[in-house]
């Protein structure tokens, strides 16, 4: 089983390919699963809306009337049970809801999604899904307290497994071997240390020991500040720097030339050493 | 001294590469992947090969988080379109019914056996209880589908409902809904599987009991020949399917409670999938049976035929799923 993770990152899976590179991918989280799915009923409910209004207005013509009545019938089958199907079956194996969220549905063993895996998590959806909402429509009906109170135990159990493993797996997720991933459309942003002048650098000189004195994971964390733009954060951070590695802030020295500069220069300093086999975790990392 | 980081020259260097693969997956993911070019085709795996490569190399020897992110994405993208499903969707279904079909279905044997024993118990004991004590049947069909056919109903009403015709210019619909009520329902009934068998198999048990409820109020008036056509006609069909419905259902249940040499899960995971594509061909089954139902019975009401359509329809499912191992049968 490729589910390994780290402590540090819950979310991330081990899928490893044939040419055995690990992918680590991400889980999908409960609430975007969640957004998604809302989007796909709003879908459904919109096309039965427009399938009912079609039939109707066929209905209305008269000698068609059982035209729409069989065209009403055979489509609220076909979006109550095989929507998800269908569109979980194709290239990007995720429904419009998970396409817009950014998620796919994978198989757990990291192998060619099959048809009947995506049948037999959809099936799955008449327990989790279907059947409560049956249920919430007709509890306000003639049922007594205990039906109600089974009801809602019976519901509870499918509706929150996802909370109650590890893996976030829906009962139809663990009869079909399938999850759902995080698959968003990355764009490649560009290297903050793009065409930097040298003039630029040769203002600012750091010492080895300046250098040395943070690690990767600070070093992603000033990339990330870079990258946001946020101006009260980029001086904070800045004259966290200062401080730390003792730098005399010249007159026109602003905090996010500083930065970047030194983004670059620990940058390159931290690949020089990742070259010859040695990774400075974060700043309290002494190798 | 060349001034760029060395990571960076790298990222140039490749960098177009990528975008490339980026490229021929959006057009494959968007549009079908026929609007590829052969070339452009063999060219995906070979750009996916190489942004796996570069994956590595830039987790490796760089430190822009955004590019490792990036390329874990887009690596991501390219194995999930290379290794992921190539079939089309008449290949599928060539598969289908050709052989994924009539092998799941074989492989549930057992469980058919069960659930059609389950099945025939209900009907037997509806039987025997209506029978005995007409009473019993208000407990085993509801009004609403009983219309009439109670014990109380003159002999001549309910030889009507046996070859009464109905209203033509229904057919269609009657046939649509039967078809769309009954998927409903042996989709519900594989799903109740997950929940350790019982409720499948108390949905087929019920079952059982109306038709066989019905069966004894027909039989005491000597319609009993008569009602056996009206049902068998596609009855044959539409009872299989609910029988391998409930299978599939119980096969889930009986992995889940004892999984045997597998984890509990992996066992659930096999029984799923074999259950499915045992249902995708049961909506097919309900289909057929809908329009037996709708069409079929209504146009046709002579027993002999009746029951030659019935005993025609038997043969062709058993031959169908259960004659001889086929050549080319994964093992």
């Amino acid at each position: 089983m490729a589910s390994l993770a780290s402590p540090a990152e819950p979310d991330v899976r081990a899928l490893v390919t044939p040419e055995g590179v690990d992918l680590r991918v991400r889980l999908a989280a409960v609430s975007e699963r969640g957004i998604a799915l809302m989007i796909d009923l709003f879908i459904i409910i919109g096309s039965l809306l427009a399938l009912t209004i079609g039939a109707a207005s066929l209905f209305v013509g008269g000698e068609s009337e059982t035209v729409a009545q069989i065209i009403w019938l055979l489509g609220f089958f076909v979006l109550r049970n095989f929507y998800f199907t269908l569109f979980e079956c194709g290239r990007r194996a995720a429904t419009p809801g998970k396409r817009l969220m950014g998620l796919r549905v994978v198989a757990r063993d990291g192998a060619a999604l099959t048809t009947d895996a995506v049948v037999a998590r959809n099936a799955m959806r008449e327990l989790e899904l279907y059947l409560p909402l049956v249920f919430l429509i007709q509890s306000g009906g003639e049922n007594d307290g205990w039906t109600i109170l089974a009801g809602i135990v019976w519901c509870g159990i499918f509706v929150l497994l996802p909370f109650f493993n590890r893996d976030r797996l829906r009962a139809g997720d663990l009869i079909a071997g399938t999850w759902v991933l995080k698959a968003p459309k990355q764009t490649l942003l560009p290297d903050l240390t793009t065409d930097r002048p040298a003039i630029a650098d040769a203002k600012y000189a750091f010492t080895a020991k300046q250098l040395d004195t943070y690690g990767v994971k600070e070093l992603q964390v000033l990339e990330s500040v870079l990258r946001r733009e946020e101006e009260t954060a980029m001086v904070a951070v800045a004259d966290q720097i200062r401080i730390k590695i003792g730098w005399t802030r010249s007159t026109y020295e602003t905090d996010k030339e500083f930065l970047s500069a030194y983004y670059a220069a620990l940058r390159r300093r931290l690949e020089q050493r990742l070259l010859f086999g040695k990774r400075k975790r974060d700043k309290h990392d002494a190798t | 001294m060349d001034q760029t980081l060395r990571s960076l020259r790298f990222r140039k260097e490749r960098e177009e590469s990528w975008r490339r693969l980026e490229t021929l997956l959006d057009r494959a993911e968007r549009h079908a992947p026929k609007s590829l070019t052969d070339d452009e085709m063999l060219a995906i795996p070979q750009l996916y090969r190489s942004a796996l490569s570069s994956l590595s190399v830039a987790r490796a020897t760089s430190l822009d988080q955004a590019l490792i992110d990036y390329l874990e994405a887009l690596s991501a993208r390219a194995y999930f379109f290379v290794y992921g499903a190539r079939a089309t969707l008449l290949e599928r279904l060539q598969s289908f019914f050709a052989r994924d079909w009539p092998h799941a279905v074989k492989q549930l044997w057992r469980e058919t056996i069960v659930s059609a024993l389950l099945l025939f118990a209900g009907t037997l004991m509806a039987f025997l209880l209506v029978s005995a004590d007409p009473d019993w049947y208000a407990s085993f069909v509801s009004a609403e589908m009983a219309s009439g056919r109670d014990p109380n109903a003159t002999t001549e009403f309910l030889r009507s409902t046996i070859y009464d015709d109905g209203d033509a210019d229904g057919l269609g619909v009657f046939a649509t809904s039967l078809f769309t009520h009954n998927a409903q329902i042996a989709l519900f009934a594989f799903a109740l599987g997950f929940a350790f068998c019982a409720p499948t198999a108390l949905l087929l048990v019920y079952n059982g009991c109306s038709l066989g409820a019905m069966f004894a109020v027909f039989a005491s008036r000597g319609l009993g020949v008569e009602f056996a056509g009206w049902i068998f006609i596609h009855g044959v069909t539409e009872l299989l399917a609910v029988i391998l419905a409930g299978a599939a259902g119980l096969r889930i249940g009986w992995s889940i409670a004892f999984p045997g040499g597998l984890t509990r899960i992996a066992a659930a995971e096999r029984a799923g999938r074999q259950g499915a594509t045992v249902m995708m061909g049961v909506v097919v089954m309900l289909f057929i049976a809908g329009l037996l139902e709708g069409f079929a019975r209504q146009l046709i009401v002579s027993d002999v035929i009746r029951f030659g359509v019935a005993a025609a329809t038997a043969v062709g499912w058993s031959m169908y799923f259960y004659r001889g191992d086929r050549s080319g049968i994964a093992r």
